[in-house]
């Protein structure tokens, strides 16, 4: 194909072409058609699951999700907002601890961000995502400070805009991006035994067991000083976003997660199954599972 | 007596933690007078030895509460606890406490010992709005490093400490030092249960696999002094991450060799660690004196400074060289503000055609299937023959043309003064489409997957789609005269606003940014994570891209208005001071700097293992190192 005709086929044959062909009628097959339209391929779809867990008498961990689509010519990108908490602290501080931290997250994206998207924003004058969702682990640690006092939590944010995750995170709940059948840890644990694994003091199998493993240097509601981590990373197309907290990871092995997410036939199905998973192997602490799978392209 | 010795629960209440009150008295002689402090399962109260009735003899009683369950491993802590008492009775030095009597009741043990009038560093750091001054945490550290001597020096077992912290050092009403709690109580601790926030933050790495020594003693002391010289608590860091926040990065007033004496102190490995107590204080006692000479040699390792450069050819012009060269199938393609557009052979530098435009070419030129384009200031676009630098068409665009050509899906790409981007067929010239820019484009257009990125002078940000259509519109303060380049479904590019954008590509949205210290007009480079920036600050900057911070920074002698590019674990930048400058990739050191006579703007070009660079000393030349 010539130069001039590729330039032409790109700008006047887009793809879309064959999705038109096909809902004119050109397919003789109207289940195909309906299947097609009704397929999660082109979009977002998430599934969640939760349980105190068989050891721990209250949960207290807690998770949200907001996830926005909008289809049209001129529609702005998907996105969404995952947040999976672990609380700590006696006397059900950890449970309100957690809470108090996903609603102050949530509420701070969703003034900002998710308004932001909706207004079509085109100045820079706003606060980058980056930056606003550092300042929203911020506020979230002040409030538990505020409110809590003696509690403390572990926060792990994913916010989606377009194809870009942003994650913001404090503390030893996970993010995992899932692709390929690989799992890949996104986020840092902040704690104690992650750190001499790193440095190479600890092996994997010394920290699973280690006695000081819950022992986390960072948290919110540590109070002054809280750092943040946030960075971002493309969606893997195609893939996982996996948000859990220590209740999934610490007791399940990654490719028990990866064969009862690559086998089930939906987030929500694998959520659950992680759930029972985690269960099934003792269930030592709550645990939280947020999912979310990303069409291919 | 009207006092009764306390009867201690046996019931076991709640937690068996009920504090003793004053009032009450313990074997009939140590009355309690309050407390002094707590925690975890130790408790330690202020007493009266009543054996001293005529005069008031002060004492300091910890007590710890046994809750272990099983009896075996109960009777094991008492009998831990009597050895380490007897132990402690037998040691003398001006730092430790004396210990006087010890005794065990129900699930209680008790240590009686002298009572210090004073405060412990924790409470002293927390009372200090300020830095605490370097001479009093040396005079203090060198009283830690001899009682630490002395305790390693015990016969016929050295004594490790375990557990030096602020809270654990006290300071006496004569300002000396006295260590206290001698982890007595750890045996008490049951095993705890479910996440708890902070870490130990003083203990070395080692101490985490069961291993004592002196060294981690010595270790233990260094991470004291740096929380005590910086107020930065460690329990809220990442463990073992003080070389990661050097002291004088914090308080600038401490000295460079106290900040090397507590970094060597700090050493992951034990074996870079001081050898022995006596050893750091000796280091501490030369800081104190000012002399100057430590021992240790500078921690920095310094880059071969045999690294140099040679000069491989130059070529010279009849005017500035404003533009960057462009490497193509063994030629150099670079314009001229003598309005040439030259062709060189890479690896002579001989001349090999040059073709005359009617104005200053401040772009690269591009090349593709045997044609170069540039963009002149004569409002022209040119198409040459890459072989014999013929003309084989022109475009007009209504202004003059700074920007770059971008090649993609058989079209030239490229903004000019007319504020439009535009789209012009590669082999006939005519144009396919224009956009519309609210000002003049001098960067050069982004495109990949049907989809043209590119910034104009009001400091507006666009991208269209190949329909024309215009997707969406970032605004910044100032200009864009930056390149925007696309990571990752992420677009970045600089601003003279003094910002470095990352915009994710399909909807244009804010995900962070970076600020400089200065306008940019520089372009971004990207390479293993980091994105390369120059500015107008003089800095060349290395940013970490996922999280968008400052990895390093390199300062030349005036502004950096070129762009970078990385070749082989080195950054290539040039600078209006003169020079090109060869960094190291990951640390930003310099490797090498080839100054010529002229300012450079532009960006460096690689030909095999030479780099290629004009100077607005009208010369073009090939550099190799």
């Amino acid at each position: 194909m010539n130069p001039i005709s590729r330039f032409f086929t790109k700008i006047f044959g887009r793809p879309a072409a064959d999705k038109i062909a096909a809902a004119r009628g050109d397919s003789t097959q109207p289940a195909d058609l309906l299947a097609e339209f009704e397929s999660p391929k082109n979009r977002l779809v998430v599934g969640s699951s939760q349980s105190t867990g068989i050891e721990r008498s209250h949960n207290e961990d807690a998770l949200l999700l907001l996830n926005g689509f909008t289809l049209g010519t001129h529609s702005h990108s998907d996105f969404g907002v995952f947040l999976v908490a672990d609380g700590m602290g006696g006397h059900r501080a950890g449970e309100v601890a957690s809470a108090v931290s996903i609603r102050t997250v949530a509420r701070k994206i969703t003034e900002h961000t998710v308004l932001e998207l909706l207004n079509g924003q085109d100045s820079t004058d706003t606060d980058p995502l980056q930056d606003q969702l550092k300042q929203a682990l911020e506020e979230a640690n002040q409030a538990v400070v505020d409110t809590v006092p003696g509690g403390g939590t572990t926060l792990t944010a994913a916010i989606l805009v377009g194809n870009q995750v942003t994650i913001g995170h404090v503390g030893d709940s996970r993010a995992y991006f899932i692709q390929d059948g690989k799992a890949e840890v996104i986020t840092r644990d902040h704690s104690l035994v992650e750190r001499l694994r790193e440095l190479g003091q600890l092996t994997e199998e010394e920290a699973a067991v280690h006695p000081q493993r819950n022992v986390l240097y960072r948290a919110i509601g540590q109070g002054a000083n809280l750092e943040v981590d946030v960075f971002s990373m493309p969606a893997p197309k195609g893939g996982y976003l996996l948000i859990c907290s220590d209740g999934l990871w610490g007791v399940v092995p990654d490719p028990t997660m990866i064969d009862i997410i690559r086998s089930a036939p939906n987030p929500q199905t694998a959520c659950d199954q992680l759930v029972q998973a985690a269960n099934f192997a003792g269930g030592p602490d709550n645990i939280s599972v947020v999912l979310v799978q990303f069409p291919e392209d | 007596m009207h006092r009764t010795t306390r009867q201690l629960s046996e019931t076991g209440d709640s937690e068996g933690l009920d504090r003793l009150q004053p009032g009450a008295t313990l074997q009939e002689r140590y009355l309690i007078l309050g407390m002094l402090g707590a925690g975890g399962m130790s408790s330690v109260y202020k007493g009266r030895d009543l054996h001293f009735p005529n005069v008031t003899k002060l004492v300091a009683i910890k007590e710890m509460v046994n809750l272990i369950a099983d009896q075996s491993m109960y009777d094991m802590v008492v009998r831990n606890f009597e050895r380490e008492a007897d132990l402690l009775a037998t040691l003398s030095h001006p730092a430790i406490p004396t210990i006087y009597d010890n005794f065990s009741h129900h699930n209680r043990s008790y240590l009686v010992m002298e009572f210090i009038d004073g405060q412990d560093l924790e409470a002293i750091l927390n009372e200090m709005d300020d830095f605490l001054p370097e001479e009093k945490v040396v005079s203090w550290a060198i009283e830690i490093c001899d009682v630490l001597h002395y305790l390693h020096q015990h016969q016929p077992n050295p004594i490790i400490f375990r557990d030096i912290k602020p809270s654990n050092v006290m300071v006496d009403q004569h300002d000396h030092v006295r260590l206290i709690d001698f982890g007595i109580a750890r045996h008490f601790q049951p095993g705890e249960k479910g996440t708890m926030i902070g870490t130990e933050g003083y203990s070395p790495p080692e101490q985490y696999r069961g291993e004592a020594s002196p060294t981690g003693d010595v270790y233990a002391l260094g991470a004291t002094m740096h929380h005590l010289l910086t107020k930065r608590d460690p329990r809220v860091e990442a463990p073992f991450s003080f070389q990661e926040r050097p002291v004088r990065s914090i308080n600038p007033l401490v000295s460079p060799e106290l900040e090397q004496v507590i970094d060597m102190a700090l050493s992951y490995d034990p074996k870079e660690r001081y050898p022995s107590a006596m050893l750091m204080k000796e280091a501490l006692i030369t800081t104190a004196k000012r002399t100057g000479l430590l021992s240790q040699p500078s921690i920095a390792a310094v880059i071969s400074k045999t690294d140099s450069v040679k000069e491989i050819w130059a070529f010279e012009c009849e005017d500035e060289v404003r533009g960057s060269p462009l490497v193509f199938e063994g030629n150099v393609y670079m314009g001229c503000y003598d309005n040439n557009l030259y062709a060189l052979e890479a690896k002579s530098g001989e001349f090999l055609w040059k073709f005359a435009t009617e104005g200053g070419i401040a772009g690269r030129p591009a090349a593709e299937d045997g044609t170069v384009f540039v963009g002149s200031e004569d409002h022209r676009l040119y198409a040459v023959s890459q072989n014999r630098g013929s003309l084989l068409w022109s475009y007009f665009a209504e202004g003059p043309i700074r920007s770059s050509p971008a090649l993609s899906d058989g079209h030239v790409f490229i903004g000019s003064d007319d504020n439009r981007l535009h789209v012009v067929n590669q082999i006939t010239g005519r144009r396919a489409w224009r956009a519309d820019a609210s000002a003049a484009i001098w960067g050069t257009p982004l495109v990949e997957e049907e989809r043209v990125y590119f910034g104009c002078e009001s400091g507006d940000f666009y991208c269209y789609d190949f329909k024309s259509e215009l997707k969406w519109r970032k605004k910044t303060k100032r200009a864009v005269t930056s390149s925007p380049i696309l990571i990752d479904g992420m677009v970045y590019f600089g601003s003279r606003d003094w910002t470095v954008y990352a915009l994710e590509a399909e909807s244009g949205f804010q995900v962070s940014r970076f600020r400089l210290g200065g306008a940019t007009i520089s372009s971004p480079f990207y390479a293993e994570g980091k994105l390369f920036i120059g500015c107008g600050d003089n800095h060349i900057y290395a940013i970490d891209a996922k999280h968008m911070r400052e990895s390093w920074r390199y300062e030349t002698d005036h502004q950096v208005t070129g762009s970078p590019i990385v070749h082989e674990g080195s950054v290539y930048c040039g600078s209006v001071d003169g020079s090109l400058y060869c960094l190291d990739f990951h640390s930003g050191r310099l490797r090498w700097r080839f100054h010529t006579s002229g300012p450079i703007t532009g960006t460096p070009a690689v030909f095999e293992n030479t780099i290629i660079i004009g100077s607005m000393d009208h010369r073009v030349y090939a550099l190799i190192s």
